[in-house]
């Protein structure tokens, strides 16, 4: 099916971000049971997962072209959320790799890579792009070679070193962050990045993915799902923008919730990159609100039993607190008890009616 | 992690590079081209000569941005376990062989201010696939290359298109001609060091390197890692009431899943604990980072996907 994009809907301001069906049924839903709690929740990342957001190395979707416009826009304010340490120069030319080789296999429809030797040619039709460069050489491109390719990507990426046997987040490309901030973390280990984060750590959460992570391997990547709640469809929840977005918190009312409260998703990918050594982490974000989860059945069953029955340290930490109520009032009414299949899978292909 | 699928690989060159090395060209055997090898990375070919099965480690020698084909060279070993005089002896171009996707466990450090490259004998093949990507990166780098004297000229002719404006060197003299220490102590700081070669070469590099006050960190030796494979045993799966043979290199995961079973998985590299299955009967070696000390000490647990027995028999409760 072709993609019709929708490049002047937007994420902040006016808010006019909208979903289809189509692409409310591909949301990759994050609870596979009906509570949560914290777990090493890694899987092979093979295409064909449960929706149609797991069938390309790099999902894109009907808010690709929008996505980068307000990429674009965020670097333009504040052009430190693209950062890289100059001893990652081989891992920004894998990651372009990588995303190019990826993009065009997966929609040759949108993207072309030609190559003659060590000279490439990329087209990206969708944003109106056509670059040729000389594979290897930064000057050739009108920007260094991880931002040129993560700029023409939807999510974040960020880029870890392995050393020491630990890895280092050493770069990345960062505008649609659930509050985290590459400026601060940038050059941090792998507990210190996740030092914030209750509960996981006494799990031995991240002792046993970080030993998992440093056996990464070429052409075996893995992901998982991750969430969080945001008000709004903004996608630059920022630490440095907060003053901006945090007071959304407050605008919140029983009227309003459904539209107003955004399930957040975030398809972790990890990579290993083969000149560098190198683990590309893509972070693909994912909002949908409450009242378009609600026209599935499983999906708001399932969305009210988590946020009742969820740990009060990660209610917390995910800031639900000021409106997590509201969200369990709305969907009570729609569950109706029933037990619910196990996985993500929508379990249906057409959406009830809005409600 | 599990090991990836293996695929086919079609012989396309033999080249003789002296008596005992020949290197050894593969293209895919279905067309198109190869992933972008990792620099220092090594793949496993498996050979079966008549009824005998071998797996064999062999570094690729071809650059990352070659992807037509992957190189190796391969020495033909007197007392080898039977692979290299396979190879030597028995394959022909054209011949198709099972290759697995390459791994990296010796890769090249991003921070190094300079980088100090050791090889002995046939311990020059990852460092023939470090040097395309330290001329990428235009990194300083010096290699010293040791040798018996008839094969000097040879590693010379492989060493030829990286020597301009590096310091490489043929030692063909072997270890007695070759100051290692003075080597090692005469290095700027941020050097990193990487050796391959007989077991007693890297054992005295490192051990020389550490004695001269080397951070452990700065110092790299080849390994092509713990295999994931073990001896074979039968599992029993005792509410299936199905009994199953796990190969010499499978899992046990996978000898269920290819026994039609539905086993539980989600990592399939120990750190998830969605495999963790009861052990009945049988001793484990646990190879997971899930279990707790305790818990492996019990034995009262296996995670299938990377843990095996200790043992011809396991009574599991699946």
């Amino acid at each position: 099916m072709t993609l019709q994009f929708k490049p002047s809907e937007t994420f902040r301001d006016t808010f006019t971000y909208a979903k289809t069906a189509e692409d409310i049924l591909r949301f990759p839903f994050p609870f596979p049971e009906d509570e949560y709690m914290y777990s090493v929740n890694i899987e092979p990342h093979v295409k064909g997962g449960p929706t149609a957001a797991f069938q390309a190395v790099f999902d894109i979707d009907e808010h690709y072209v929008a996505e980068c416009r307000e990429r674009a826009k965020v670097l333009a304010e504040d052009p430190k959320r693209c950062q890289v340490l100059p001893h990652m120069m081989a891992a920004e030319w894998d990651t372009l790799e990588l995303i190019m080789e990826s993009l065009a296999a997966d929609y040759p429809e949108h993207f072309t890579l030609t190559k003659a030797g060590d000279l490439w040619t990329w087209v990206n039709r969708p944003l109106g792009l056509q670059q040729s460069f000389t594979f290897g050489k930064a000057e050739t491109l009108p920007c260094p070679p991880f931002e040129f390719i993560t700029r023409q990507a939807q999510g974040d990426f960020t880029l870890q070193d392995q050393r020491e046997d630990n890895l280092f987040v050493d770069g990345g490309m960062v505008t649609t962050q659930a509050d985290w901030s590459l400026e601060f973390d940038i050059g941090m280990t792998f507990h210190e990045w996740h030092g914030p984060v209750p509960l996981a750590h006494e799990k031995g959460v991240f002792d046993r993915a970080l030993k998992y992570l440093m056996r990464l391997q070429c052409g075996q990547p893995v992901r998982r799902l991750n969430w969080t709640m945001t008000v709004n469809p903004r996608l630059d929840t920022s630490p440095e923008n907060y003053p901006v977005w945090g007071p959304d918190k407050a605008t919140v009312t029983p009227e309003n919730v459904a539209e107003k409260v955004h399930l957040r998703v975030e398809l972790q990918t990890l990579f290993r990159l083969p000149r560098s050594n190198a683990i590309l982490f893509g972070i693909r974000c994912y909002l949908t609100s409450v009242a378009d989860i609600a026209r599935v059945p499983k999906w708001r069953r399932r969305l009210h039993r988590v946020l009742r029955d969820l740990h009060p340290d990660i209610i917390g930490y995910k800031g639900l607190p000021r409106y997590r109520q509201m969200v369990i009032d709305h969907l009570a009414p729609f569950d109706d008890g029933v037990p619910t299949s196990r996985g993500i899978a929508p379990d249906t292909d057409t959406l009830d009616a809005a409600r | 992690m599990s090991p990836a699928a293996t695929c086919d690989v079609r012989v396309r060159e033999i080249e003789p590079l002296a008596p005992g090395l020949k290197r050894f060209s593969f293209e895919p055997a279905h067309g198109g081209l190869f992933s972008t090898p990792p620099a220092g990375g090594h793949v496993m070919l498996t050979l079966r000569d008549g009824a005998r099965v071998m797996k064999n480690a062999y570094s690729l020698v071809s650059p990352p941005a070659e992807r037509a084909r992957y190189d190796i060279i391969v020495r033909l070993v007197a007392q080898s376990r039977g692979g290299s005089a396979f190879l030597h002896h028995k394959v022909a171009r054209g011949d198709v062989l099972e290759m697995a996707p390459p791994l990296s466990l010796f890769p090249v450090a991003a921070t190094a201010k300079k980088h100090l490259l050791i090889g002995g004998g046939i311990g020059i093949t990852p460092l023939l696939s470090h040097l395309p990507e330290l001329k990428a990166r235009g990194a300083r780098y010096e290699l010293h290359q040791l040798s018996v004297a008839d094969e000097a000229a040879v590693f010379e002719r492989l060493l030829a298109p990286f020597a301009a404006g590096a310091e490489i060197r043929v030692h063909g003299g072997g270890r007695a001609a070759f100051d290692m220490a003075g080597l090692l102590a005469r290095q700027p700081l941020g050097t990193h060091l990487y050796v391959c070669g007989p077991r007693a070469l890297m054992d005295a590099v490192s051990g020389t390197a550490l004695a001269l006050g080397w951070p452990k960190g700065k110092i790299h030796k080849e390994s092509f890692g713990d295999t994931s494979g073990g001896l074979p045993f039968k599992a029993v799966l005792k509410r299936s009431g199905i009994e199953v043979e796990v190969g010499a290199t499978q899992s046990l995961l996978e000898a269920m899943e290819a026994a039609g079973v539905a086993a539980p998985c989600l990592c399939r590299g120990g750190a998830c604990g969605e495999c963790r299955t009861p052990v009945i009967e049988g001793e484990v070696e646990h190879r997971d980072d899930f279990l707790s000390a305790e818990e492996k000490a019990a034995g009262t647990a296996i995670m299938t996907c990377v843990s095996r027995a200790r043992g011809p028999r396991l009574v599991i409760d699946l």
